[in-house]
């Protein structure tokens, strides 16, 4: 990866870079508690962390408005929180209680919001890529300017799906933004192992799709970048591809040892490209903010995502009867 | 403030592990993302991560332990200047293990348990008209199209070519290209979109040429359309119709000749619709687009062409779960659905001349069964037979066959018998395909069997 350095330009504000900051740190104190409560059987089953890539989302965010649609793979916390769902009701159904989104039956993979437009929290990988271009499409029908961004890794782009997706998506000029998260590895298979393709969001050139790559380290990047492809599709030119080269810090998931890839090449990443540490240098060397007020966002996040994990911990079970519940919605009379 | 660090579980399956080896000893400053030891786990050895900075104050189990407990304490983390506590006493205890102990199995509560209901589809009085299977299905998508504008239908050849088998003929015409949407052969790419759609809020109509192709589409219509109500707690599920024709046309061989009944019956979230007459497939199919959750709509090519009296009414729908007595009789249950019908009251017609009085429910909706009907008339006749087209393993009528022995056993005088395809991919020579298929005769057979004729 390039080491594209983009400089703070001279039009944000340090309210912005301020808010980058705050809501990419809430993205990864979050992850880190949730680490430490699967650690303590609080959490079961798979729980896919995001850490490193807290950018991707929190630029991408930036870049939308209200009623734009969002639809995830199950690395999902992350996306849920930068599209503002309440860190409680995450973080319990990461435990499986009745205070979760889902009320304790989806779990990390699986969470939803109809009034954040989130749609899941989907652990089929790749089949969001298809339901993304869906909720386009049903926008487009109703005749809104709604985008839907469609995220999906670097592994998910090598599913036939995508491409069925990119080639109607094109076809019809739906309003979706497909977002690669190229975090170069495919839980244990890097890019290199997986493709001769050089870049992912090329391919869907031969679709007829415009794109771009995208330094995923940088928020400020990124959210140039989805502006871009926003206006794009609101402007009635069909889909656009995003591909942000990124970067987890954790493995796949909580029981991956990470044995693919070097413990050298993740500590380099975290010295020279985390995207917390460079706004952090931004807001400090711009004299937008002093040590002591980002200590305090700090302790205030911390805050917030004790809480959560309270909450998660206090929140009892769903009861026994919601095992026979939302299998089918009520016919209306 | 003195911490606890706890054995980590570190994999969904982990009770105990080895704590391998310790990167850090007494003394040391750590941050967060430092490695603090090496633990192997039943899958691998992982690195062990600190989350909080502060002071290895003491190592409490030594690196090489095997068999180390999820949640023992492995080492204690004080903050500068603070003094270590002794062993078992640090103050914060980070929490304690989640109690999940298994829930107790809920009470056994049936999901649908419909109530016979044996009032006719429609009042005597009501004029009829001899429609074709195919032109009632037609006519069902035009109304639902033109009192609901999110109701589209989506597929191969639906538009311009009028329908493959012509099922759409004419609704290009009438609704335009916005709402009947010609797509690539794409099924699993398309099935997607359509229940992205329906989670949007639209209605999709999604019709596959044949439901053999449909299982390129299969993972969204289990994982996508009918699980996502439960996995979303209630908030959002796709209200939408897979359509198209299921089992074996003639002549076109194993990989377009299959009976999906069985496979989509099972799955909870879906509702499984398969009409036999034409006014089965108008009413059943204008109920299926206004329901709120997917349906698997399961026609016949052969039955397309086949002409039934259906009632001239302004809105004519049945509702799901309503089996209906095709024909009445005292001395065997027939139970079967659609094309299985003709084969039933063929065989119903033979028997009558043997003197067997034979009685035909025609189950149109799989999920859900009216299993009311079908024990009433069990209860009365004390015999079954069931038929269906799809193989024997795993069959629709297997699951009846269940449903009796368990509420009805007193009342069997003899074994049910399923009736099925046999247990072959389809050939194609002529002679060898009819030996595949169900035949009238197999149900008089096995009708004579259980009434010991």
């Amino acid at each position: 990866m390039s080491a594209k350095k983009t400089a703070a330009k001279s039009n944000v504000s340090a309210e912005e870079l301020l808010g980058h900051y705050r809501e990419m740190l809430m993205i990864r104190r979050f992850e880190e508690k949730a680490g430490q409560l699967y650690g303590m059987g609080l959490i079961g089953g798979f729980c896919h962390l995001y850490i490193g890539q807290e950018a991707v989302v929190v630029g991408l965010e930036a870049a939308s408005k209200e009623g734009d649609k969002r639809v995830t793979s199950y690395r999902d916390h992350g996306h849920m929180l930068a599209c503002g769902m309440d860190p409680k009701g995450i973080m319990a159904e990461l435990t499986g209680r009745e205070g979760g989104f889902s009320k304790g039956k989806g779990g990390s993979m699986h969470m939803f919001s109809k009034e954040k437009h989130f749609y899941g929290g989907h652990g089929i990988v790749a089949a969001q890529v298809p339901l993304g271009a869906g909720l386009a499409f049903s926008d487009k029908y109703k005749g809104n300017d709604n985008v839907t961004f469609a995220y999906f890794g670097d592994g998910a782009a090598n599913q036939g799906q995508v491409y069925e997706t990119y080639n109607m998506a094109e076809l019809w000029s739906l309003p979706v933004i497909f977002v690669i998260e190229n975090n170069q590895y495919a839980m244990g298979t890097s890019v290199n192992r997986s493709t001769k393709s050089p870049s992912l969001w090329e391919r869907g050139k031969a679709y007829g799709i415009e794109g771009e790559e995208v330094d995923g380290m940088n928020v400020l990047a990124v959210k140039e970048a989805g502006e871009r492809a926003v206006a794009h599709c609101r402007a009635g030119e069909g889909p656009y591809i995003l591909e942000v080269k990124t970067y987890r810090y954790r493995g796949h998931s909580m029981s991956d040892p990470a044995k693919y890839r070097t413990r050298e090449e993740v500590q380099k990443m975290r010295d020279e490209r985390d995207p917390i540490e460079q706004i952090r240098d931004m807001l400090l060397t711009g004299k937008h903010a002093s040590e002591d007020d980002l200590k305090a966002i700090d302790k205030e996040i911390k805050g917030i995502v004790n809480e959560a994990a309270e909450f998660s911990k206090e929140s009892p079970e769903p009861a026994l009867e919601e095992l026979w519940t939302d299998i089918y919605a009520k016919v209306e009379a | 403030m003195a911490t606890e660090i706890l054995m980590p579980a570190l994999s969904p399956t982990m009770e105990e592990g080895t704590l391998a080896k310790w990167m850090v000893k007494e003394g040391d400053t750590v941050s967060s993302g430092d490695i603090l030891a090496e633990i192997e786990t039943d899958k691998a050895t992982m690195e062990f991560e600190a989350v909080e900075e502060g002071i290895v104050g003491k190592i409490l189990i030594a690196e090489g332990t095997e068999g180390v407990k999820v949640n023992t304490a492995i080492a204690i983390m004080v903050e500068e200047g603070e003094a270590v506590p002794q062993t078992g006493a640090a103050t914060a205890p980070v929490a304690e293990a989640a109690p999940v102990a298994a829930s107790a199995p809920a009470v056994a509560a049936a999901p649908v348990a419909p109530v016979m209901d044996a009032t006719p589809d429609w009042a005597a009085d009501v004029p009829v008209k001899q429609t074709t299977v195919r032109e009632a299905l037609r006519d069902a998508m035009a109304e639902e199209m033109r009192r609901d504008e999110d109701v589209f239908l989506m597929g191969e050849e639906v538009g311009e070519y009028q329908g493959a088998y012509k099922i759409s003929q004419g609704l290009l015409d009438e609704f335009g290209a916005k709402r009947i949407i010609d797509t690539p052969i794409t099924e699993h790419g398309f099935a997607g979109i359509a229940t992205g759609a329906a989670f949007g809020g639209l209605k999709p109509i999604v019709e596959f040429m044949t439901f053999n192709f449909a299982m390129q589409a299969i993972d969204h219509i289990i994982n996508s359309a009918a699980k996502t109500l439960y996995m979303s707690g209630g908030q959002m599920g796709a209200p939408m119709v897979f359509r198209g024709p299921n089992g074996a046309a003639a002549r076109v061989g194993a990989q377009h000749s299959q009976c999906y009944a069985a496979w989509y019956m099972q799955i909870p979230g879906l509702k499984v619709v398969t009409p036999y007459s034409a006014a089965d497939a108008k009413g059943l199919m204008k109920t299926a687009i206004r329901d709120p959750n997917p349906v698997i709509f399961l026609e016949n090519e052969i039955m397309y062409g086949k002409a039934f009296d259906v009632p001239v009414m302004d809105d004519f729908t049945i509702p799901f779960g309503k089996a209906k007595i095709e024909r009445s009789g005292d001395d065997v249950t027939i139970v079967t659905f659609g094309i299985g019908v003709t084969y039933a009251l063929k065989a119903a017609e033979k028997l009558a001349e043997e003197g067997i009085a034979a009685e035909v429910v025609n189950l149109r909706t799989l999920r859900p069964m009216d299993t009311e009907t079908i024990l009433a008339s069990v209860r009365k006749t004390n015999r079954c037979v069931t038929v269906e087209e799809g193989w024997p393993q795993g069959s629709v009528g297997g699951y009846i066959s269940n449903v009796i022995m368990q509420e009805a056993f007193d009342y069997l005088d003899a074994p049910v018998i399923n009736c099925t395809g046999k247990d072959v991919p389809m050939p194609y020579a002529a002679n060898l395909e009819k030996h595949a298929l169900l035949t009238t005769d197999d149900v008089v057979d096995a009708c004579k069997k259980v009434t010991y004729r």
